[in-house]
């Protein structure tokens, strides 16, 4: 993008308030975690106000300048505990450098249009700054957990080898105690056969509701929604006790009368349970994408003498599919993240994923939960990844831009 | 049209694979306990030989911490789905006392020791209710960070009120069990009264009182996995836990941790079998027991983890620890090095008063 508008250098009270505010955010972090928050941030902005006062009067030079802030904060960090901040600290000095001279150059009002107030400008910045916040907070947690699965101990700390980055301190015995041990093998297997069955049985009913509650003729369909909607609104462990005494009669009479085997009463109960919970994301989605869609084609259709049956699969379903699929994913990762109800719900044959690793944490904190969740995080990233690239392909096949 | 082939063929063969999963686990039993070190304890000193005596397949389920709870819904909904259980004593004795567990007579449903000493005589004492199968003594004890005390090792349960020679934070367990006790003994009540003085209003106060002076420096834990990894990460300079989760700490982690027994407090935790099991399920949970406690295999437990059998002929057979070869009798509880000065736990005493001190101790902490 070519430049909007003239740049011109700015006054130096306006630079000193951008940089010894950037100052006092990392120097509150900083003195914080060495005794007092309010002396650290004091001390960043004062050392930062002092810098861009320094290189602005007196070294005139911007590479130079760029350069030794650079360095000089990456040595202190190396001072202060090694390599990791050292890195720490080189990362701070070459975006503070990089700060000053943006502050002081003008340039974040480059590629804004000329007649924008003060305000505004300070508006786009703000908003990208607390954008930039959220995503950082959404987004640490689960950065975080990643390096701890290598932890070779079997506690959720980063050690000392590990924050000096000697090989020593990290190893792949959570995974492979992941891979190895039994009960996460079976609870892995359990989740794998009980969430795609739940998934079909809440699209299949979940689709067939959105369509029927989506007629106007339907009586009473409001009433009918907000009950099928229910177990999303409901809290969950009210629905799991009534789910506990609903199936546990239902599991008997499934025993006694028909004769099943225990476990496959179990799994029935578990995949219903988990269906009921995927249904309302499903009706959702679909009724959203329902409004979207042109009655006068099933009438076409059926104008030209298709029966309803093959004008839903014809016509309907691949014009809904988006809608169905995203319902299916979400009624997916909903059976796949359930813990509340297969804890009332399931025996112990049915222990899912989740509920392993909740146990896992409350009796044994082991870092092969983060080696779990690691491993959950990469396959999501996959499938999302896996998913858009499809929806681009048959975009660009229909002739479409991907948007 | 193809898609929806797919999606029906992928249907089937889910289903075909669940059904013939559940199929082939048709002989099992579930058995619930603590989950952890605890339960891989279990797993190999008693499910493993087991299983390849008998065939049966035990599941593991980690839910005791909610035992109670879970049993009184499952007679409520009669679809008891657990076969032996595992609980502490206390636990036994509500239960029991319900009509949730099974009464057991030790002598005709218990193996004798190897000499014949009957059952009953074998676990003595520690047969605290009608349901109750002794299976280890653990105790609640206190760790601490040997690079954060100096070069002054705490030595008595008072220096965890010593905020001014050991500055920190320290973990206990968030319930009135044990801090009471150790509370009101540092407060300088004899052993022998404490009861007696935990019994009154005034002694109630008093021991809060003698908890107020750290309160500010305590975290407060629920889980036996919190301590450990409270000292391992350096937060607590010592804190509260089960002998067995430190000594897992300390020799199989490498932790600079160590052991303050004094004071500690035993307790027992052990089996129950439910109540209104069927005929068969009820007859293969007994031969389970039978086959789980008896001498030979109490002792086995010891390999695994540093809690002391409850059978009395199973103390001279604890030999080393399976994976290390170190020697396990000096890391049991009940090692009379250990135990020069413990606490006994006054269940009965507990048992009576147990909801009145729940709720001043938590009126207390919400202040």
């Amino acid at each position: 993008m070519a430049a909007l508008t003239p740049i011109s250098r700015k006054p130096f009270w306006l630079v000193a308030l951008m940089v010894g505010g950037f100052g006092a955010f990392f120097g509150l972090f900083i003195g914080t975690s060495n005794g007092s928050g309010i002396t650290g941030a004091i001390v960043g902005a004062a050392l930062m106000v002092g810098l861009a006062w320094a290189y602005i009067n007196l070294l005139k030079n911007e590479p130079v300048g760029r350069g030794i802030t650079f360095a000089a904060f990456g040595i202190a960090g190396f001072a202060a505990g090694g390599l990791p901040t050292a890195i720490l600290g080189a990362l701070i000095g070459a975006l503070g450098g990089w700060l000053i001279y943006w502050a002081y150059e003008g340039r974040y009002r480059a590629y804004l249009a000329p007649y924008l107030t003060w305000q505004q400008v300070l508006w786009h910045f703000g908003f990208r700054t607390i954008c930039g916040v959220i995503f950082v907070f959404l987004i640490t947690p689960i950065l975080v957990v990643l390096p701890l699965s290598f932890n070779a101990q079997n506690f959720f700390t980063f050690t000392p080898e590990m924050l000096r980055f000697d090989p020593a301190g990290y190893s792949l015995k959570h995974y492979q105690d992941f891979f190895s041990n039994n009960e996460w093998q079976r609870s892995f297997k359990n989740s794998l056969i009980i969430a795609p069955i739940a998934t079909i049985i809440s699209v299949t009913l979940g689709t067939l509701a959105a369509i029927g509650l989506s007629q106007s003729h339907v009586p009473g369909r409001r009433a009918i929604m907000a009950i099928l909607i229910s177990p999303m609104i409901v809290p969950l462990i009210i629905s799991a006790t009534g789910m506990f005494f609903f199936y546990s009669q239902i599991g008997n009479w499934m025993e006694g009368s028909l004769g099943l085997d225990k476990n496959l009463v179990g799994y029935i109960k578990v995949v219903l349970a988990h269906a009921v919970l995927g249904i309302p994301f499903v009706i959702i989605t679909v009724t959203a994408t329902l409004v979207g869609f042109d009655r006068s084609l099933t009438r076409a259709a059926a104008n030209m003498g298709a029966d309803p049956v093959t004008t839903f699969f014809r016509v309907q379903m691949p014009l809904i599919l988006p809608g169905v699929i995203s319902g299916g994913l979400f009624a997916f990762i909903t059976s796949f993240d359930e813990v509340v109800v297969v804890l009332f719900v399931g025996s112990a044959s049915q222990k899912t994923l989740p509920w392993q690793m909740f146990t896992g944490l409350r009796e044994q904190i082991s870092p092969t939960i983060l080696a779990v969740a690691t491993i959950l995080v990469v396959i999501s990233i996959a499938l999302l990844t896996t998913l858009e690239f499809l929806r681009r392909r048959s975009e660009r096949l229909r002739g479409m831009s991907p948007s | 049209m193809k898609f929806t082939k797919t999606l029906m063929a992928t249907t089937a063969l889910t289903m075909v694979a669940g059904v013939a999963g559940a199929a082939d686990m048709a002989d099992e039993m579930t058995i619930v306990s603590w989950g952890g070190a605890y339960t891989a304890s279990q797993m190999n000193a008693y499910h493993k030989p087991y299983m390849e005596k008998t065939g049966v397949n035990i599941i593991s389920d980690d839910s005791s911490a909610e035992a109670v709870a879970k049993l009184r819904a499952m007679n409520e909904a009669n679809n008891i789905t657990w076969d032996v259980v595992d609980v502490v004593a206390s636990d036994a004795m509500r239960l029991c006392d319900e009509g949730l567990a099974l009464e057991i007579d030790p002598d005709t449903m218990l193996a004798d020791a190897p000499d014949g000493t009957k059952a009953s005589e074998d676990f003595g004492d520690l047969l605290v209710s009608e349901c109750f199968i002794p299976q280890i003594v653990y105790s609640t004890t206190f760790g601490y960070r040997t690079d954060m005390v100096g070069d002054k090792a705490p030595t008595t349960v008072c220096d965890i009120f010593d905020l001014a020679t050991y500055p920190g934070k320290r973990s206990l367990q968030k319930r009135p069990i044990d801090n009471m006790e150790w509370a009101l003994y540092c407060d300088g009540v004899a052993k022998d009264d404490i009861y007696d003085v935990l019994g009154t209003d005034a002694g109630v106060d008093r021991a809060l009182a003698k908890l107020d002076t750290i309160k500010d420096q305590v975290v407060w834990w629920t889980a036996g996995a919190e301590t450990p990894q409270l000292l391992a990460d350096g937060e607590v300079v010592m804190g509260s836990t089960f002998n067995g989760r430190l000594f897992s700490a300390i020799a199989e982690q490498n932790q600079p941790i160590g052991m303050l027994w004094d004071m500690q407090s035993f307790d027992l935790d052990g089996w129950i079998i439910p109540a209104g099991l069927s005929p068969e399920r009820q007859a293969r949970a007994l031969d389970y027991v039978y086959f789980a406690t008896d001498t030979q295999r109490l002792a086995d437990q010891a390999k695994y983890i540093s809690y002391g059998p409850a059978r009395k002929s199973s103390a001279p057979l604890v030999g080393k620890h399976a994976d290390l070869g170190i020697d396990m009798a000096p890391h049991m509880p009940t090692d009379p090095a250990n135990a020069a000065n413990v606490h006994l736990y006054d269940y009965s005493w507990w048992a009576d008063n147990r909801d009145d001190l729940d709720a001043k101790f938590q009126a207390w902490l919400a202040k």
